[in-house]
C-alpha cells in the first residue's frame, strides 16, 4: 500500500518530540528513585504511542525499538521486573537513539543509518531473562478467573463478518513479530443503555494490550451505536486469549466474549500468500534502489520539514477578534470619507482623529497578539539539560544537581532555536571549570553536591536566562595575567580595569583560561562564540562572579526577532536601515585624516585604527568623487572588530519590521532583508556583519 | 476535442506575449521600485505588494530590448512559479485571451534577433500572433519535478 504520508510527517515529528520530552523527564525521575513507579504507566503509554505512530508512518526502526522498550516496560509495570540503574541506562540509550531518528526524520525525511539492533538485543535479553520467572505468577492470576469464561454460552465461528482478505500480509507480519491475531466478538447485555460508551471501554481495554486493526461494523458506526448487541474486532496482541477474554468480561454489561485465535483458519492460505509476497518484495526492493538515488537528490530541499508552532486556540481567537475590529474601523473610516465629501463640517475632524487613535490601538494589540502566536516556552530548550547535567557529572566524577525555574517563560520561536547551543556551552563550562570535585568541595567546607541553576524570567521587553553555579568562581587576577599573556589587552589597559571588566574579558576571542584541553569544554571554541551567537539574535550576555562562591552568566534576549530598532540613513536618494544593536557610535571624521593601509582606508580614532568602509561602494551606488571635508561615519562592531561606515546623512532611529527578500533573491551581499517604510516604499536592511 | 487555454497577454514594443493564467496572481500598476545592489541586471529591484516584498524582473532588459521609461500603461504582472512570487515589468497588459489547443504551434524561428529560447509556443487568435513564454527560462528558475 503506497499512501502519501508526507503530510503527516510534521505532525508525527512534533508529537514524537513532545512524547520524547515526557519520556526523558520520567526517566530522570526514575533514575533518581528506582522505586518510584508512579510514572511507569505514563512512560509505557509514551513508548506505545510512538510505536503506533511510527508504525503507521512506516518508520520501522523507531517502531521496532519502541516495541522492545514497551516489552521491558510492560514487565516492569506488572512487577515482574525490578528497575535498576542498568535498565534505566539502557532506556536512556534507547531514548538517545529515538531522538536521533526523529532528528534525522526532521532534517532529511528518513530515519538515517543509526543501527539500533544492539539496543534491541539488549532489551530483548532483559525482557527474556526476567519474563521466565514472571510467567508463572501471571498465569496463576488468570486461572482464577477462567471458569467464569467457560460458563458463558459459546457462539458459532461462522458468526464473524470481518473480511480478512485485504490484511493477510499484516497478519503474517504479526506472526513474525510474535504477536497473535484474534477475532473477538463482544456481545453486550440486551438491556445496555449506553452501548457506545461500553464499546468505547472495550476498545480502550484492548488497546492497552495490543492493537485493534479492524472492526465490524466500522468504528464510526459503533460510536454512533449503529449495531445490535454485538460487534466484532480483529485484534493483535501478545497476550493469550484467555487473558484477553477475562479482561473484557470484567467490563460491566458485557454479556459475552468470544476470542478466536486466527492461526486455525487462515494461516495455511496465509503462508502461501506470504511466499508470493516475498518474491514481490524482492522485486520491489530493486526498484527502490533506483528510486532512492534520485530521491536523495530531491530530498535535499524537499525532505526538510518546515518550522511549526503549536498555538493555543485562545490566542487565535484573540487574533480573530482583533481582525474583526480592524474591519469595523475600516468601515468607520470609509463612512467618514463619504460624509466628508458631502459636508465639510469641522466635527468630522474630531471623528477622524478618534478613528485614527482607535486604529492605532488595534494595530498595537494586533502586533502583540501575532507576537504571542509565535511564542513558545523555553521549556523546549531546557528539557534536554537535566540529561546533559546527569551525563556530564557522571563523566566528571562530580555530584551536581540542576535546578531549573521559569521553564514556562516564552520567547519567539526563532530565538528558541538559537539559544540551545550557547546554553549547552555555558552549562558545560559551569560543570567543567566552575564546580569543584567532591573532595575539593569538602575541604572548602562546601556541600559535597554542587548546584547549577538555570532560570528564565521575563523582564520588560526582554527575557533573561541565567546560568548560575556555586563553584569556585572566576579569578580576575588569572584573567588579567592570561589576557596580557595572550596580548588581548596591554598591561596598562589591564591595570585600569575593574574586576567586572576583567571577568568579561572571558568573552574575547582567543581566550580560554584552562590550559589542558578537556573533552567537554576548552576545545578551542570559547565563550566568544557564545557571545557572538547571542549577539546574532540581538541578545547580550554578561557574567558576574564572586571568588569561591560561584559565577552567574546572564543572557538577555529580545522577545522577538521580527521587529528591531534601526538607524535609517541616506545614500544619495536611497534609504537604508542599519540595525541599532550593531552600531557602537556615530561620529564625524575629517577626510584629511584618512590614510591608506594595504589598499584599505583607515583612520586613527580613539587611539585605534578604524577601517573605513564607503557604503556607496559596497552598495553599488554612483558617487561623485569630490570628497567632503567631513564624513559622517557610523561605527559598527562585529564581536571585537569595528569598522566605520560612511553614509550621506542620518534620518533617525526607527522601529522596523524585518521582511525577507524571498528565495528568488537569496545571498545578496551585505543585505539582511528589507523593511517597509511609513510611505509604503521598501528600504533595504544592511547587514554590517557581512561587510568586514 | 480541442481544449481552451487561457493566457494573460502583455506587450513589449509592438510584440504580444502570453503567460498561462494559472501562473498569474494579479496585475499591478507600477509601484515604487527599490533597487537591489549586486544582483542580475534584469532584476530591477523589489516592490511592496501589500506588505510582501516582491522582486521585479524588467522584461525589456531580460529580452535584450532597449530601455524605456515607464508610462501610464506600464504594468507589473505578479506571477507565482513554484512558490516564487515575482513581478514582471511590461509595457502594458490588458486582456486575457482564450486560445484553443489547435491554434497553438511549436515555436518557429519568428525573429532572429530575438532570444527564441524564451518562447515556448506561438498562439494565434483573430489574426494576431501571441508568443507564449516559458516562465522557467525567462525567470531563470530551475524546473523542479
Amino acid at each position: 500500500m503506497h499512501m502519501d504520508m508526507s503530510q503527516y510527517l510534521e505532525i508525527f515529528i512534533d508529537e514524537s518530540k513532545e512524547h520524547l520530552q515526557t519520556m526523558n523527564e520520567i526517566l530522570l525521575v526514575l533514575e533518581g528513585d528506582v522505586e518510584n513507579l508512579s510514572h511507569l504507566g505514563e512512560i509505557f503509554r509514551v513508548a506505545h504511542t510512538i510505536k503506533g505512530m511510527s508504525g503507521t508512518m512506516g518508520f520501522t526502526k523507531v517502531a521496532d525499538l519502541t516495541h522492545k522498550m514497551e516489552n521491558v516496560l510492560d514487565l516492569v509495570r506488572n512487577g515482574v521486573l525490578k528497575v535498576d540503574s542498568a535498565i534505566v541506562d539502557v532506556l536512556f540509550e534507547c531514548f538517545d537513539a529515538l531522538e536521533e531518528y526523529i532528528d534525522n526524520l526532521e532534517k532529511t525525511g528518513k530515519e538515517g543509518d543509526l543501527d539500533s539492533s544492539e539496543l534491541v538485543k539488549k532489551l530483548g535479553v532483559i525482557a527474556e531473562s526476567k519474563s521466565a520467572a514472571g510467567m508463572g505468577q501471571k498465569k496463576s492470576n488468570i486461572k482464577v478467573e477462567t471458569p467464569k469464561v467457560e460458563s458463558k454460552p459459546v457462539l458459532e465461528d461462522s458468526d464473524f463478518h470481518i473480511s480478512l482478505d485485504d490484511i493477510q500480509s499484516m497478519i503474517h507480519k504479526a506472526f513474525e513479530m510474535g504477536v497473535k491475531p484474534y477475532l473477538i466478538k463482544v456481545t453486550l447485555d440486551p438491556g445496555c443503555m449506553l452501548k457506545a460508551a461500553r464499546s468505547f471501554i472495550v476498545f480502550n481495554t484492548l488497546e492497552r494490550f495490543g492493537e485493534i486493526l479492524k472492526s465490524y461494523p466500522l468504528a464510526e458506526e459503533i460510536e454512533d451505536e449503529r449495531f445490535e448487541d454485538s460487534f466484532e474486532l480483529l485484534y493483535f496482541s501478545k497476550l493469550d486469549e484467555t487473558y484477553t477474554k477475562t479482561e473484557l468480561l470484567r467490563i460491566s454489561e458485557v454479556a459475552n466474549v468470544i476470542v478466536k485465535p486466527l492461526e486455525d483458519i487462515e494461516l495455511s492460505l496465509e503462508e502461501k500468500k506470504a511466499d508470493v509476497e516475498i518474491d514481490l518484495e524482492h522485486i520491489e526492493s530493486k526498484e527502490i534502489d533506483v528510486k532512492a538515488k534520485d530521491e536523495n537528490q530531491t530530498k535535499g530541499d524537499k525532505g526538510k520539514t518546515s518550522k511549526t508552532v503549536r498555538v493555543e486556540i485562545g490566542r487565535l481567537d484573540n487574533l480573530m477578534n482583533l481582525v474583526s475590529e480592524l474591519i469595523i474601523i475600516k468601515t468607520r473610516l470609509e463612512d467618514l470619507e463619504t460624509t466628508n465629501q458631502k459636508s465639510n463640517a469641522s466635527g468630522d475632524k474630531n471623528n477622524m482623529n478618534e478613528a485614527i487613535e482607535y486604529l492605532e490601538r488595534i494595530t498595537t494589540s494586533l502586533h502583540d497578539a501575532v507576537m504571542k502566536v509565535r511564542m513558545v516556552p523555553v521549556e523546549r530548550t531546557f528539557n534536554r539539560f537535566p540529561r546533559l547535567v546527569r551525563d556530564l557529572s557522571r563523566e566528571l566524577g562530580k555530584n551536581i544537581k540542576l535546578f531549573m525555574s521559569g521553564e514556562e517563560t516564552e520567547v519567539d520561536r526563532t530565538v528558541i532555536d538559537e539559544i540551545g547551543d550557547p546554553l549547552i556551552h555555558l552549562i558545560r563550562n559551569s560543570l567543567d571549570h566552575g564546580i569543584e570535585s567532591p573532595t575539593e568541595r569538602e575541604k572548602l567546607g562546601k556541600e559535597e553536591t554542587g548546584f547549577v541553576a538555570l532560570r528564565a524570567y521575563p523582564d520588560g521587553n526582554t527575557v533573561v536566562i541565567e546560568v548560575e553555579d556555586d563553584g569556585k568562581g572566576i579569578n580576575p587576577d588569572v584573567i588579567k595575567r592570561k589576557a596580557i599573556e595572550k596580548s588581548i589587552i596591554s598591561r596598562d589597559e589591564a591595570d585600569g580595569m575593574s574586576d567586572k571588566e576583567l571577568i568579561n574579558l572571558l568573552f574575547k576571542a582567543g581566550f580560554s583560561t584552562v590550559d589542558k584541553v578537556t573533552d567537554l569544554s576548552g576545545r578551542g571554541v570559547g565563550l566568544d562564540v557564545v557571545k557572538s551567537k547571542i549577539e546574532a539574535i540581538n541578545g547580550t550576555v554578561e557574567v558576574v562572579s564572586t571568588m569561591g562562591q560561584g559565577s552567574k552568566f546572564v543572557i538577555r534576549l529580545p522577545l522577538t526577532l521580527a521587529i528591531i530598532q534601526a538607524l535609517m540613513v541616506n545614500l544619495n536618494e536611497e534609504k537604508f536601515a542599519i540595525p541599532l544593536n550593531n552600531i557602537k557610535e556615530i561620529t564625524t571624521i575629517e577626510t584629511q585624516n584618512i590614510t591608506m593601509v594595504q589598499d584599505q582606508e583607515v583612520v586613527l580614532y580613539r587611539n585605534k585604527t578604524l577601517p573605513i568602509i564607503r557604503m556607496k561602494n559596497v552598495l553599488d551606488i554612483e558617487h561623485d568623487h569630490e570628497d567632503l571635508d567631513e564624513l559622517i561615519v557610523v561605527i559598527v562592531k562585529k564581536g571585537d572588530v569595528e569598522a566605520g561606515l560612511v553614509v550621506d546623512s542620518l534620518i533617525g532611529q526607527q522601529e522596523i519590521v524585518i521582511k525577507s527578500l524571498g528565495k528568488y533573491l537569496t545571498g545578496i551581499k551585505a543585505i539582511a532583508g528589507a523593511t517597509i517604510l511609513g510611505n509604503g516604499s521598501v528600504a533595504l536592511i544592511v547587514d554590517p556583519n557581512q561587510l568586514f | 476535442m480541442s481544449e481552451l487555454r487561457e493566457f494573460v497577454t502583455f506587450r513589449l514594443n509592438q510584440e504580444y506575449y502570453g503567460i498561462n493564467i494559472q501562473n498569474v496572481e494579479n496585475i499591478e500598476k507600477v509601484l515604487p521600485i527599490t533597487r537591489i545592489p549586486h544582483t542580475i541586471d534584469y532584476v530591477k529591484g523589489v516592490v511592496n505588494l501589500r506588505g510582501i516584498i516582491v522582486p521585479v524582473v524588467d522584461l525589456r532588459a531580460r529580452f535584450g530590448l532597449v530601455k524605456k521609461a515607464n508610462t501610464d500603461e506600464s504594468r507589473i504582472i505578479i506571477v507565482n512559479l513554484d512558490d516564487n512570487k515575482i513581478g514582471m515589468l511590461v509595457d502594458s497588459s490588458s486582456e486575457v485571451l482564450q486560445i484553443t489547443d489547435e491554434d497553438i504551434d511549436a515555436s518557429p524561428n519568428v525573429k532572429k534577433e530575438f532570444n527564441n529560447e524564451f518562447v515556448k509556443n506561438i498562439g494565434k487568435k483573430n489574426g494576431r500572433i501571441i508568443m507564449l513564454i516559458d516562465l522557467y527560462k525567462v525567470l531563470n528558475i530551475e524546473h523542479s519535478e
